[in-house]
């Protein structure tokens, strides 16, 4: 129906001395699928809170389309919430579960059941319907407490946080997918409240990263996997996490220690020479023959062996470097090896914030 | 079949029983032996220590009969009853009208806390003074400034009055505090759920929690039932009994007979048809209430 627009939106739960939401503005555009990822206390619930009313932000506006309902209260903002454990009325079967919002929105008896009905049949709970709700499965419960949201035909966006933690591993799955379909039949815009990063990638369009209330990068999936912003993503996605390791900038070469990795590129221009922090994703390291650039040459310390691919731990000065290579990789521990980086995957943090790319130093060949 | 097995490959030992030995002897001591004493008495008619006769169940026999005995249980009964439709329902509005968080929470715990924590006796005291029509703030404010005749020394219904305020003052706050405990346990999640589906405050009672008081009301209305029919001190100390035998509830009447006259074979038949009756009302109470939750 109308994006969901925040405006310098920002939390404190104790008069300011911190915040659980950092001031943000940001647009959710609707029938879009979001994931909001981040660790356990980033601000994930106090956002999804504040988007359905349940909080109010200490200050900041938001807008659903052209309608303003920063002081709109929970019931007036048509949205649905559903909760890390299946939240029903006990006593209610699953009929009237489902009926409670309409019936306390006074719609017509007719219109209630048509659309409790409908929402039993999209959810596949048609033969639960006279059944008590508290007897149902963990998993059929939140799907319920889902159908309760989806039941208000208008509703602006459906909030999902962690729906899926108190569900087994194997019905996960299932879930997962259900929730996929029932966003392409009915269009509504998700938001998807995880901290699990392939649970966040497998199911969005785009994702949203959080830390310490704020936004450190959003985007579609593959975005954050290959063009990390921000140092946190690069750890929080990915597994293992991005190699990251201090450098020097001197005269427009990257150094870790005394070696030449690359030449700097910086992302608006030039770069004054400085520290840096070298980030490449464990996929990006290849093993060289020859020393390479951008890379680097490192003993390694260990092979683990994963079945379809090797993890290389090497380390040189201290720092330590993980290559992600097909199974089967021919160095041993104490060797030393040649480590080679994909050039445009080889990036340069600046104050946790990427600020550019390591290229081949002149003269000498990039891999 | 596998207990079969395991039974036959396990060393036999039954020493572990001896660890329940504490337990028999300490029950022993303060139940059994005791009830037994009771029970002994209760069939014999005793005139004096080295003079006593078996009567078989002549003693139950009469008590069961017994007019003033008859009379005292309805009473009593009437009394639990009225005990639990005002303390209950009072409780749980107490219970939900306290806050849920804040700096308030310790305040208001304490206040309601209050009155359990004053002995029997004491609130018996407090209760005899403050409904006096002469020096009672409580008796003197029902007959000079609402202009109504209130004497509970002389008049049964306000006698009956007074012991039942009494008890509704002294014991509501027990039920608010466990309908409390159970409200807290309530997640935040019920309440946020309750406000996207425009639930009104009563729906939220209904159906969010009444549902979950279920637990704790069972057990605050077997507390209520077992401890107002078995109510002796507070009437004790306010009326005595009286006016007439309006307050004369069974605990009163079992204690005029066994220390008063010091009849022992008939009140340890009282005493034991007694125990019975609160036994077997709140085991039946119980199974019922729990059974039916599922």
């Amino acid at each position: 129906m109308a994006d969901i627009r925040l405006e310098g939106v920002a939390h404190s739960y104790d008069d300011g001395k911190t915040w659980a939401v950092q001031p943000m503005t940001m647009t959710w555009e609707h029938a879009k699928a979001y994931a909001l990822l981040g660790p356990s206390g980033c601000g994930k619930t106090t956002l999804l809170n504040i988007i359905s009313g349940l909080l109010k932000p200490t200050t900041g506006r938001i807008w659903f389309g052209d309608r303003e309902v920063t002081g709109i209260s929970t019931a007036g903002r048509n949205i649905a919430q559903v909760f890390q454990f299946p939240v029903l009325y006990e006593g209610m079967s699953v009929y009237d579960n489902l009926a409670f919002p309409l019936r306390n929105r006074k719609f017509p008896r007719a219109d209630t059941d048509a659309r409790v009905r409908a929402v039993a049949e999209l959810l596949g709970l048609t033969d639960q319907l006279h059944r008590p709700s508290r007897r149902l499965d963990a998993g059929r419960q939140q799907i319920v407490s889902l159908g309760r949201g989806l039941v208000r035909s208008d509703v602006a966006a459906v909030l999902l946080d962690e729906p899926l933690t108190v569900i087994d591993t194997g019905l996960k799955w299932t879930m997962r997918s259900k929730l996929k379909e029932i966003h392409r039949d009915t269009g509504h815009t998700l938001i998807y409240v995880t901290h699990d990063q392939t649970e966040a990638l497998t199911f969005a369009d785009r994702v949203v990263v959080l830390n310490a209330g704020a936004v450190v990068q959003s985007g579609e999936p593959t975005d954050l996997f290959l063009a990390p912003e921000h140092e946190f993503v690069g750890h929080f996605i990915g597994s293992p996490g991005m190699n990251m390791l201090a450098a020097e900038l001197v005269d427009g070469v990257v150094r870790v220690g005394a070696a030449a990795v690359g030449r700097a590129l910086g992302t608006g221009g030039g770069l004054p020479p400085g520290p840096v922090r070298i980030g490449v994703r464990p996929e990006f390291v290849r093993l060289a023959a020859a020393p390479t650039s951008p890379g680097l040459t490192a003993r390694v310390a260990e092979v683990e062996r994963m079945g379809a691919y090797d993890l290389v731990h090497a380390g040189t000065d201290g720092h330590h470097l993980v290559a992600k290579v097909a199974g089967g990789a021919r160095c041993a521990p104490g060797t030393v090896q040649h480590f080679g980086f994909v050039a445009e995957r080889a990036f340069l943090f600046r104050d946790a914030v990427r600020c550019g790319r390591i290229a081949a130093l002149e003269g000498r060949d990039g891999s | 079949m596998s207990a079969s097995t395991t039974s036959d490959t396990k060393p036999r030992n039954n020493r572990a029983w001896f660890l329940v030995l504490p337990v028999v002897v300490s029950v022993a001591f303060t139940a059994v032996i005791p009830l037994m004493t009771v029970v002994n008495y209760s069939v014999q008619d005793i005139f004096s220590p080295s003079d006593r006769l078996f009567v078989g169940l002549e003693w139950y026999r009469q008590i069961s009969r017994d007019g003033e005995v008859r009379s005292a249980f309805v009473r009593t009964l009437l009394f639990s009853l009225q005990v639990l439709l005002l303390e209950i329902p009072l409780g749980v509005a107490v219970a939900v009208m306290m806050p849920r968080r804040g700096r308030a929470v310790p305040v208001a715990l304490v206040v309601v806390a209050l009155p359990l924590l004053i002995p029997w006796n004491v609130v018996g005291t407090i209760w005899q003074i403050f409904a006096r029509g002469d020096i009672g703030l409580g008796g003197w404010a029902i007959n000079s400034v609402l202009g109504i005749n209130f004497n509970y020394a002389l008049d049964a219904t306000d006698a009956w009055a007074t012991v039942l305020l009494m008890d509704v003052w002294h014991w509501t706050p027990l039920v608010a505090l466990l309908a409390y405990a159970g409200l807290r346990s309530i997640p935040d999640a019920y309440f946020q759920a309750a406000r996207i589906d425009a639930a009104s405050a009563w729906s939220v009672f209904r159906y969010i929690q009444l549902p979950r008081l279920r637990g704790v009301l069972t057990i605050a209305i077997l507390l209520r039932f077992m401890d107002s029919f078995m109510i002796y001190t507070e009437p004790f100390v306010v009326t005595g009994g009286g006016p007439g035998n309006a307050t004369s509830f069974l605990s009163i009447l079992l204690s005029k007979v066994a220390v008063g006259q010091f009849d022992l074979g008939p009140a340890g038949a009282f005493s034991l048809m007694f125990f019975l009756f609160v036994q077997v009302v709140s085991y039946v109470f119980f199974t019922v209430l729990t059974r039916t939750g599922r």
